[in-house]
């Protein structure tokens, strides 16, 4: 049986990188006992993935973990264990069973991801945030409808120049931030931060420091629609 | 939510920001407004390295079990955050509550290692705490200092208020609540200084005066205060299971050097090693009750989530429980996912037994500590494993399919002779012989065998307390000597040779047996910009050179001399429980390369029978 675990990360945490936030919960599932499976040999090693790594210094609402079971839990006693034994800036939110095929895995269905984006007083505190400049507002339909805005994208392998406005499938502004709807996963992905830097340079205008807040990692429907990923799961009771 | 003491952009910018922020699992949060004591603890290194100890894990246990207590931790900044501290004249603060060490009732240092020394400055600096015990006032904490090295305390003697000799199990509780009552009476910060040196154990350098003799070894060493006694006693809980134990350790977010539970099985050593001063500082030894163990294995495990568990002791192979606990673990913990780790192994048919099921027979190394290469030079220091025993435990290791064997030795050791010091090389050979014997298609293509030495450092408390060390020259002279009879080897293809650094060797030396007055040079050294000495990235001789030449002090009057049996050595006021006549007996019999059986063997009359208990009163059970 296959279990989606859906996470919130904030506060402290988010100074803590992804290979770690994945040692974290492997030392969770001992402390929760959940009945996770392992993979065979001589270092036998949980089998679990992460969705989409986190960025250090981003907090989100809906970060995700696939892992296998060798039996049955509830979601209630699940999520309930799991609160139990994490700390300050962790929160698990769900779990849930998933289905066993492997194309459903979360790394596989991840289409895109949302964020926040508040602009800041300083780099210093995330929490002392500025409203969204109402220049800024009327600009963003201008930027979208730009034929096109290349910027340099960093890999670990390789920098190339990208075309980003393909990958951005919503972005407005909100009272007290910026909205954006952006791909994710293996095929396209696209980070907040370099949409907010091609955004300040195509304003002309310098530098900002900026807080980014993922809401939810989301797969794309049938019919076009992007859910969470937890939408594809069901409790199990 | 905890309000973080490094803003945003800081812990953005440094190295590994979870060293900093705190909140990991099982880590300790109270109220500051209903405790009456805060202590901060301080391993003065980097978290991952000071995160490893289990010494502070237990004392951190010890002391937040106590409502009036609560005890943060404190590591040292790395280099990073250590600059931008200074540049913003950011305090150095506890992890649990991220409030400055300076305001807090203790500063609790633990000194595993001399080479930390100039991050205790660091540490003390940083905390904006003055350097110098002289100087503190009223408000500032009481700078405490535990650990090995406090069993010399006498070059770090300005820099702390008090010094606890010994285990911490026994007399804290005494010290805290003298120090609420001492609090609650409106006494002076020399009130409570003069109450501690009445409590067993408790060193208080400001009470001593020292003076010296015109060729500069000690003339009298005496306590300027009523309230300080002659002697201090070396603490010692003799029910090492009955006590404290941290079955919640901290768990940290980031992978640090020791990275899993740690089972103390035993305190002290039987062996009686003469290099080694762990071997003589726990005795007597004093064994864990197996089923104690195998309770804290159960319980350690479900707090931490660890995968990993380990056994800690000086020589796991002595301990009686010990099969019994192994086989107990793999049992019950090997399906489910938990590595067993087993340091400090003899290598025999069991213990190659446990390991084949343990660990990957064909990526994992095996280890032997012959120490020294000859047999006479390993008579001289008291290790008693023969040639015949490393031969044939390589052997059983061989045939069981590892084709790869560490060898640890020691250079510079007393009365060690050229022949000594080739018989490394040779030794190292006929283990790669012995490999080689076996059948070609039995064998798992060649073999490594890496052979590593270190430079021997004589430690208080030991048989060599009084030999002399050598220069930085003749160190490496003779490291070469050994690498050329490495060349020299039939299997010298199958052979590696790597020595430890030996100018670090040389200031560890002087710090070991140092006395009072070269706390000048290592201020100077830290002044100069000596930080991280144990990390070779950032050791930087010159400068320590440097520090003794401009303090006037010389490194050769620390390491070259021979001392006297009859010299005062600057420890000598602390009773460690083994007597000075045991120790010169045992370097009598180390010249004439004779061998003391150990402990469960035959009593050799230490003196650490005075404590009632642990293997010297076993078999009078």
């Amino acid at each position: 049986m296959k279990a989606r675990i859906k996470f919130r990360k904030y506060g402290v945490m988010k100074f803590i990188g992804h290979l770690d936030v994945m040692r974290f919960f492997q030392k969770a599932m001992r402390r929760a006992d959940i009945p996770i499976a392992f993979t065979g040999g001589y270092s036998p090693h949980m089998i679990m993935s992460f969705a989409q790594p986190l960025g250090v210094g981003i907090t989100s609402d809906g970060e995700y973990l696939d892992i296998e079971l060798t039996e049955k839990i509830t979601s209630e006693k699940a999520v309930a264990r799991l609160n139990q034994v994490t700390v300050e800036g962790i929160d698990i939110v769900s779990f849930l069973e998933i289905p066993e095929d492997k194309k459903a895995s979360g790394m596989t269905v991840t289409a895109a991801a949302d964020y926040q984006v508040f602009l800041l007083k300083s780099m210093e505190s995330s929490d002392d945030r500025l409203a969204i400049p109402e220049k800024w507002q009327a600009h963003i339909p201008a930027f979208l409808s730009e034929k096109q805005m290349i910027v340099w994208k960093k890999t670990k392998k390789s920098e190339k120049e990208v075309d980003i406005l393909p990958m951005i499938y919503e972005m407005r502004a909100e009272a007290d931030s910026i909205y954006m709807l952006l791909a994710a996963g293996s095929e396209q992905n696209l980070k907040p931060d370099l949409v907010m830097e091609a955004f300040l340079r195509y304003m002309k205008e310098e530098e900002r420091p900026f807080h980014y807040h993922r809401l939810d990692i989301r797969t794309k429907t049938e019919n076009g629609s992007f859910l969470p990923l937890s939408d594809m799961g069901k409790e199990i009771l | 939510m905890r309000k973080l003491a490094l803003n945003d952009e800081i812990l953005l910018k440094i190295e590994k920001p979870a060293r900093y922020i705190g909140g990991e699992v099982n880590s300790v949060m109270k109220d500051p407004e209903k405790v009456d004591i805060r202590f901060a603890m301080c391993f003065p290194d980097v978290y991952e390295i000071g995160m490893s100890h289990l010494g502070i894990q237990i004392l951190y246990d010890m002391f937040n079990r106590r409502e009036d207590v609560w005890c943060e931790r404190v590591y040292s900044p790395w280099i990073d955050l250590d600059k931008i501290m200074r540049e913003m004249h950011i305090p150095l603060f506890a992890l649990e509550s991220q409030s400055p060490v300076k305001d807090f009732d203790f500063l609790g240092i633990t000194i595993q290692y001399e080479m930390c020394y100039t991050n205790i400055l660091q540490v003390l600096e940083l905390s904006q705490i003055p350097l110098f015990s002289a100087r503190r006032g009223e408000e500032d904490p009481i700078v405490i200092g535990g650990g090995p090295c406090a069993y010399n305390p006498e070059p770090l003697a300005d820099f702390f208020d008090l010094f606890y000799i010994g285990e911490g199990e026994t007399v804290y509780d005494q010290l805290l609540d003298a120090y609420k009552e001492n609090k609650k009476n409106g006494g002076s910060r020399k009130n409570y200084l003069e109450k501690a040196a009445e409590i067993e154990g408790i060193y208080v350098p400001s009470f001593y005066d020292v003076t010296y003799k015109e060729d500069g070894t000690i003339a009298s060493f005496s306590p300027n205060n009523s309230h300080a006694k002659e002697k201090i006693q070396k603490q010692v809980i003799m029910d090492v299971t009955h006590t404290y134990y941290p079955e919640a350790p901290v768990v940290p977010f980031i992978k640090v050097t020791q990275d899993r539970i740690v089972l103390e099985v035993q305190r002290g050593c039987i062996r009686g090693c003469r290099f080694c001063q762990a071997g003589m500082l726990y005795r007597p030894t004093r064994e864990r009750d197996v089923r104690v163990l195998k309770q804290y294995a159960y319980q350690m495990l479900k707090n931490t989530g660890h995968e990993e568990i380990s056994l800690g002791s000086l020589s796991s192979s002595d301990y009686s429980g010990l099969k019994e606990l192994v086989t107990f673990l793999i049992e019950e913990f090997k399906g489910k996912g938990i590595n067993i780790s087993l340091p400090s192994l003899r290598i025999d048919a069991f213990s190659l037994d446990v390991m084949e099921k343990v660990q990957d027979v064909r990526k994992s190394s095996l280890t032997f500590a012959p120490e020294a290469g000859s047999q006479r030079m390993r008579n001289v220091i008291n290790k008693g494993l023969t040639e015949d025993d490393i031969i044939y435990g390589a052997g059983q290791a061989f045939e069981g399919g590892w084709n790869k064997v560490k060898l640890y030795f020691m250079l510079g050791l007393p009365t060690e002779t050229e022949e000594d010091m080739k018989a490394i090389a040779e030794l190292s050979d006929k283990v790669a012989r012995r490999y080689y014997e076996i059948p070609k298609e039995n064998r798992n293509g060649k073999c490594q065998i890496t052979a590593s030495s270190s430079f021997f450092i004589p430690k208080p408390f030991t048989p060599f307390q009084w030999e002399p060390m050598f220069t930085n020259t003749e160190y490496i002279a003779r490291a070469a000597i050994v690498k050329h009879a490495f060349q020299e080897q039939l299997n010298r293809k199958s052979l590696r040779y790597n020595w430890h650094d030996a100018e670090v060797t040389v200031l560890e030396g002087v710090f070991a047996r140092g006395d009072r007055r070269i706390s000048a040079a290592l201020l100077k050294a830290y002044r100069l910009g000596c930080l991280y000495d144990s990390w070779s990235d950032y050791f930087d001789f010159d400068k320590w050179q440097e520090a003794f030449r401009s303090t006037g002090l010389s490194i050769e009057f620390y390491n070259l001399r021979a001392r006297s049996l009859d010299e005062i050595l600057p420890w000598d006021f602390i009773d460690s429980g083994v007597t000075k006549q045991f120790l010169i007996r045992e370097l009598k019999r180390a010249k004439n390369a004779q061998v003391t059986q150990n402990c469960r063997r035959q009593c050799s009359g230490c003196g650490a029978a005075k404590w009632g208990g642990g293997v010297c009163f076993e078999s009078k059970n």
